[in-house]
């Protein structure tokens, strides 16, 4: 689903990315692992058709980036660490608007499960101003899922977001998953990548680093084999 | 590896493109209803139209006489200042909780988003200037409600907002975005302003139409050559 | 360290030998201007200078659209080294205006087309070094640069025409309007020929200063890729 081959980004002078290659296949759900400031987020920026690449190619269901983004964006759901909400708009004003960008079909009523699934369906009409943290971290969820996309991109979601609201993105990623979704998802905490995903890929140096199956690995010894790559310089 | 993937991923549900004009709809429906939810940008518009005026008439000793020579010029600081209130606050609502991505992540031209914004943008400045001239009318016992007047004051807002929409996209953007945008506005715009004090002063003394063809001519010419410039490289300002 | 280039060595002698031979034509080769007498010296250079401005900012513009077709960070050196370069020259061509407006015009300043316009093209670029600094990453930079002076340098000449027209409707209160109406003159060939050559020795002062700049530029460029090195 995703195929990415020697791709190079600097920021000035200061390369992030360096000969970078990665695959998912479709369905997995592979989380991207790393510490801070390793170019996981600009990886999935470029992925998201947000940030253009220096050289390599990426290709997403088919599609090359950045020459075919349209075709792409129309298959990815992103969320990032900001909520990418209007403040002034109400939760499902703010759906209504994206679900126009998007021409999802039969708009109202996919709002309605969308608003369900993420249990928000009795604040919809409540200024997304006045939600918490965790609340629009729920709704951006509801908006990266509401075109129903083939690939997920998830930016390190569960930061900030108290147990229930973690509870409920892992409600909804799972679900996202067993409908044979595609995902990746950065993060820097094992512990919460661990019970979602069914691939490790750890991010080092400006390239994949090791990558590895869940069955292969046991939550400790994941543990122990991360410590150990990005610890070797 | 490519043609793989093509033939592993299955289409379940279909992808329309989305339309050109109902992207740029959604974001001018969007703008309007936060707008009409808040009230911000309008009001703070309005007062500040309002204060601006108040102080000319202090600094300028705006009597009878005086009036008949400065009105254009007074309307017109007075729509390029609360223009610039706009323009800021409108693209700052963008970048608050990131939405600007989450416009880009779209999948639409990157153009309906610029059309968009600027249609917007446009709204709201006739929606002020519309509350401005009946207010300016009241106090100062001038008739602002020429046809010329208006003509030239919708040629006037179009360049306005199209050179304002792309270069606030780029203060936004930067450190200093608070400061920015009338240092970098405001000389771009100097033929616009010029050329609408110039012809909405002849249509309110009555000037020949001969006399004020050539300022409609600027402004026309501008409004073009400027809205063109920024529907090409609006891709490059919003873009990584 | 790269060795400067030989070509670059021998550019900056012809134009120092150049721009003597400018300075001894304006004074000596040119006659005197009867009616404004020694002043008038000031002309050569005031429109060289000027000449060279404009060209910088041309060739920035040309830049930024190089740069955003093709993305390659050395046409984003060459347009911040064509702005820089022009804005010191357009300074100084509004400073000689003055300096020579003063005695013919009576004033230091007029709101005449051009040097109102010059005064706002100042302004512009004055405006893009600010958005320049305002912006950290190095790539973002570079685009927003490149648009602005696009969108500069195509305000310039609707902001002159609207200004020339501003001052042809309404009559001019202080000193004329342009160089033609009050201190205006007829050229003798002499004082062309230190004109042509003082245009000249400009330009390529402009090309020399501009190798040096893009020079610096590409070297400071390649310093902080090695501090970049340094770190990893």
């Amino acid at each position: 689903m995703i195929k990415v081959r020697r791709l190079v980004k600097r920021y000035g002078s200061k390369p992030v990315l360096r000969g970078l290659d990665f695959d998912v296949l479709s369905g997995e759900f592979v989380a991207l692992l790393g510490p801070n400031g390793v170019g996981k987020t600009t990886l999935l920026r470029i992925l998201a058709s947000l940030s253009k690449p220096m050289s390599g190619e990426v290709f997403i269901a088919g599609f090359r980036l950045p020459s075919q983004a349209a075709a792409v964006r129309r298959r990815l759901g992103v969320v990032s660490h900001q909520p990418l909400l209007y403040g002034d708009l109400t939760a499902e004003e703010n759906l209504r608007f994206y679900g126009r960008m998007y021409s999802v079909s039969n708009l109202e009523n996919r709002i309605d499960k969308v608003l369900a699934l993420i249990g928000l369906s009795r604040r919809r009409r409540d200024l997304v101003r006045t939600f918490s943290r965790g609340m629009q971290q729920r709704l951006a969820i509801g908006r990266a899922v509401l075109h129903d996309p083939e690939v997920m991109l998830l930016d390190e979601p569960h930061t900030g977001l108290d147990q229930d609201a973690c509870a409920m993105l892992n409600h909804v990623l799972g679900e996202v998953a067993a409908r044979g979704r595609t995902v990746v998802m950065t993060s820097h905490d094992l512990s919460v990548a661990g019970n979602l995903a069914t691939r490790f890929d750890i991010l080092s140096h400006g390239k994949i680093a090791a990558s590895v199956q869940r069955s292969e690995i046991d939550p400790d010894g994941l543990m122990a084999y991360y410590r150990k790559i990005v610890n070797e310089v | 590896m490519s043609d793989n993937l093509r033939d592993s991923y299955q289409v379940t549900n279909p992808r329309p493109l989305t339309n050109f004009f109902h992207a740029v709809w959604a974001v001018v429906w969007k703008d309007i209803s936060a707008e009409l939810r808040s009230r911000e940008l309008i009001s703070a518009m309005f007062v500040f139209s309002l204060l601006v005026i108040l102080i000319f008439n202090f600094a300028l000793e705006l009597d009878a006489r005086a009036r008949e020579n400065v009105t254009a010029g007074v309307i017109w600081v007075t729509f390029a200042f609360a223009g610039t209130l706009g323009l800021n606050r409108s693209m700052s609502m963008e970048k608050d909780r990131g939405c600007l991505d989450g416009l880009l992540l779209a999948p639409v031209d990157r153009s309906a988003i610029y059309f968009g914004k600027a249609i917007g943008n446009l709204i709201f400045m006739f929606l002020v200037e519309i509350i401005v001239l009946p207010i300016y009318t009241v106090l100062y016992n001038v008739n602002l409600f020429v046809p010329g007047l208006i003509i030239t004051i919708i040629l006037g807002s179009l360049g306005y907002v199209a050179v304002g929409t792309l270069l606030s996209t780029m203060a936004i953007q930067a450190r200093t975005r608070d400061i920015l945008l009338p240092i970098l506005l405001f000389p771009l715009v100097i033929p616009v302003l010029l050329a609408a004090v110039k012809a909405s002063s002849g249509f309110l003394q009555g000037v020949s139409y001969d006399e004020i063809s050539p300022w409609l001519n600027i402004l026309i010419v501008y409004d073009v050559i400027f809205t063109a410039i920024a529907y090409m490289v609006f891709d490059y300002v919003v873009e990584e | 360290m790269i060795p400067k280039p030989r070509l670059l060595i021998g550019l900056d002698f012809v134009t120092a030998f150049l721009f003597v031979v400018a300075v001894v034509m304006v004074f000596f080769y040119a006659p005197l201007e009867a009616v404004m007498g020694q002043v008038q010296r000031v002309f050569y250079f005031h429109v060289s200078t000027a000449w060279v401005g404009m060209l910088g900012f041309l060739v920035a513009a040309i830049a930024g659209i190089v740069y955003l077709t093709k993305g390659e960070e050395k046409w984003d050196i060459v347009g911040v080294a064509a702005i820089e370069i022009s804005l010191v020259f357009f300074f100084v061509a509004i400073i000689s205006g003055s300096i020579w407006a003063r005695p013919i015009w009576n004033t230091w300043w007029t709101w005449d087309p051009r040097l109102t316009t010059a005064a706002i093209v100042e302004l512009i670029y004055a405006a893009y070094m600010m958005l320049r600094q305002g912006i950290e990453d190095p790539d973002r930079r570079a685009r927003f640069g490149a648009v602005y002076a696009i969108l500069g340098f195509l305000s310039v000449p609707l902001t002159f025409i609207s200004i020339r027209l501003l001052r042809t409707i309404h009559p001019v209160v202080v000193g004329g309007g342009n160089p033609t109406a009050a201190g205006g003159f007829d050229m003798s060939s002499k004082m062309l020929q230190t004109f042509f050559f003082s245009l000249f020795a400009f330009s390529v002062l402009f090309i020399d200063l501009l190798w040096h700049r893009i020079r610096l530029g590409t070297l400071a460029h390649k310093v902080e890729q090695l501090r970049m090195k340094d770190i990893d």
